[in-house]
């Protein structure tokens, strides 16, 4: 898998300034984290279109709901560990039960936080984000879909958690196809013999577990969620109805992300031989990301190590 | 120049009205809410630029009720305002209402924030002041704070952005009854010397009496005149101010009101008797 030469962030960053020239309403608030996210450059450009409140997340989310409130739409950034743990209440009540228009930017999800470690690492934001009503969970696989996506981000109207890569990101997705959609999945390879569903960095991980795969003659459908939620449950039950046997992929805790909103569309609507691929109910520890892949099984041998597994569960049916 | 005669007689309705929502009830945040009637009608037959027929408009004076349980109050003065009529005030916390307990700023005309957990809507108010600068909004930015709700961390973190940021179009008053619902304030955990901890965030300063409409008007005016500074004004208050079955009672945060007793306490209200 070819990795991109440059930062996801740096990307956000562009898009950031590339679309702020035609549209007045986008505004930044950091925590103290500018720096981290690369938006130095906007404050560069536009300081009167910054604030920096400091370290202090829970009123961070606050000044950009107010800041929504009046017409803007803000995109406030921290952590993933700080944007859903610290200050959950925030996003939940200032943002989320008011419907307004927060961009809530996590940088460094799951074992991406690497050197900052277990303190940085929330395994668990996605499902804090997935469980709060109206929250849309995003997460950008590369470059190429992150600019695809941003005018759907700025589009849509209530909140939207947008968790992101900061460093390199592996290429998937190789030019834009016009046809993104929020809360749409994207067919990345089709198969027959078990269905592989992925987000952020599992993406890569998972095509690569494709590759393993068909060297053993096993036929693997790949899916790219970028929208947990709302699912694409569409897509997931239309290829489970094919295949008969799913895995899903996440960079982050197994317990109320991805897999597990798979697992309770296919439970309530077509019964589905499952197994998820992420964290295990754990703490995140300090290391570099190779190291934390093997480390947390975030890896392509073991999403094709639950393919085999589905797989044999199929046959003994 | 203000209509002192009109102001106070709105907000002597504002506290009937409040009781009345309330008692009708029989339950309810009575408390906290009859503190803060008269700055309300200071606000809104006084100071605010606000028009019930748009209650959208872009410029308008914006008003956060941080101390969100408030809401009934600030429903009776958004009600005389003309924002929606007296009667939905009896529609207060039954099914289906657009009047909450706590502020909804997705269900009742008027309100500007959503609030309830305390500190929050403070934030909120700060970010206000801040796009209204980037836009450069004429309108005031207005937030009520409860004394309670000052022990919330949040309240700090945006009371020092403000004052760091120099946010001269925020106003924010803190009712300060001294009660909470675990006691007296200063036995909880003590905010004392309140006037001293905004100083010391840059802000500028007033104490007045919460309850005498001029003394709120002439501090706004005031506050206004601060450049380079957002303001505050503490609001020597009274919880439970002007029913006889709740005033100065450290129980009325959320308490109940048996049969008519709120029909007494309006009567003493229009009589004049409290």
């Amino acid at each position: 898998m070819v990795v991109e030469d440059r930062w996801l962030r740096d990307t956000y960053v562009d898009l950031l300034l590339e679309y702020a020239a035609k549209d007045e309403r986008i505004v930044l608030v950091e925590a103290d984290l500018a720096r981290a996210a690369g938006t130095l450059r906007f404050r560069e450009q536009y300081p009167e279109r910054m604030v920096d409140v400091g370290v202090a997340e829970a009123n961070m989310v606050g000044v950009a709901a107010g800041m929504a409130a009046m017409g803007k739409i803000p995109f406030a950034h921290t952590f993933t560990p700080f944007m859903s743990r610290r200050a959950c209440d925030q996003v939940t009540l200032s943002v989320a039960y008011t419907g307004l228009n927060v961009r809530l930017v996590g940088s460094d999800p799951g074992i991406t936080a690497e050197l900052n470690g277990g303190t940085h690492m929330s395994m668990e934001d996605v499902a804090i984000m997935r469980s709060i009503p109206g929250m849309v969970v995003f997460e950008p696989t590369d470059s190429t879909q992150l600019r695809e996506a941003f005018p759907h981000l700025l589009k849509y109207q209530g909140p939207i958690y947008i968790r992101l890569l900061r460093r390199n990101a592996a290429k998937v997705f190789r030019e834009c196809t016009g046809d993104f959609q929020l809360g749409k999945g994207v067919l990345l390879r089709e198969g027959k013999d078990i269905t592989l569903v992925a987000s952020g960095i599992m993406t890569a991980e998972t095509l690569d577990a494709a590759d393993l795969l068909e060297k053993e003659g096993i036929s693997a459908e790949v899916i790219n969620i970028h929208t947990v939620k709302p699912l694409d449950e569409e897509l997931i039950l239309r290829s489970a109805r094919k295949t008969c046997a799913v895995v899903t992929a996440e960079n982050g805790s197994i317990l109320n992300g991805l897999g597990s909103a798979v697992a309770e569309c296919l439970s309530e609507k077509e019964p589905t031989i499952l197994k998820r691929v992420g964290v295990q109910d754990s703490f995140g520890e300090v290391g570099l990301t190779d190291y934390l892949k093997e480390r947390f099984g975030l890896t392509a041998s073991a999403v094709a190590d639950a393919a085999r597994e589905c797989i044999m569960r199929k046959a003994r049916k | 120049m203000y209509n002192i005669a009109v102001i106070e007689d709105n907000a002597n309705k504002i506290r009937e009205l409040t009781i009345e929502a309330i008692g009708r009830l029989g339950v309810g945040h009575i408390g906290g809410a009859l503190s803060i009637c008269d700055v309300l009608s200071a606000l809104y037959f006084g100071v605010m630029n606000v028009d019930p027929k748009n209650p959208s408009k872009p410029d308008r004076d914006r008003l956060v009720l941080s101390k969100g349980h408030g809401g009934p109050a600030l429903y009776a003065a958004l009600a005389l305002k003309g924002f929606f009529p007296c009667e939905d005030l009896r529609t207060l916390n039954q099914p289906g209402t657009h009047l909450p307990s706590h502020c909804d700023m997705r269900l009742t005309p008027g309100i500007d924030m959503t609030t309830g957990s305390l500190g929050q809507g403070f934030s909120a108010a700060v970010g206000m002041a801040v796009a209204a600068k980037m836009d450069r909004n004429p309108c005031w930015v207005y937030a009520i704070l409860g004394d309670g709700e000052s022990q919330e961390g949040q309240v700090w973190e945006a009371a020092m952005l403000s004052g760091s940021r120099r946010l001269d179009n925020l106003i924010a008053f803190v009712d300060y009854n001294k009660m909470q619902i675990d006691g007296y304030t200063e036995e909880i955990n003590g905010l004392e010397p309140l006037d001293r901890k905004w100083e010391a965030f840059n802000w500028h300063v007033q104490t007045v009496n919460g309850h005498e409409v001029k003394e709120i008007l002439y501090a706004v005016d005031k506050a206004k005149k601060v450049k380079g500074r957002p303001s505050v004004i503490i609001l020597d208050t009274i919880k439970g101010k002007g029913a006889f079955f709740c005033e100065n009672l450290l129980t009325s945060h959320n308490m109940n009101i048996d049969g008519d007793m709120w029909k007494k306490a309006v009567s003493m209200l229009e009589r004049g008797e409290i």
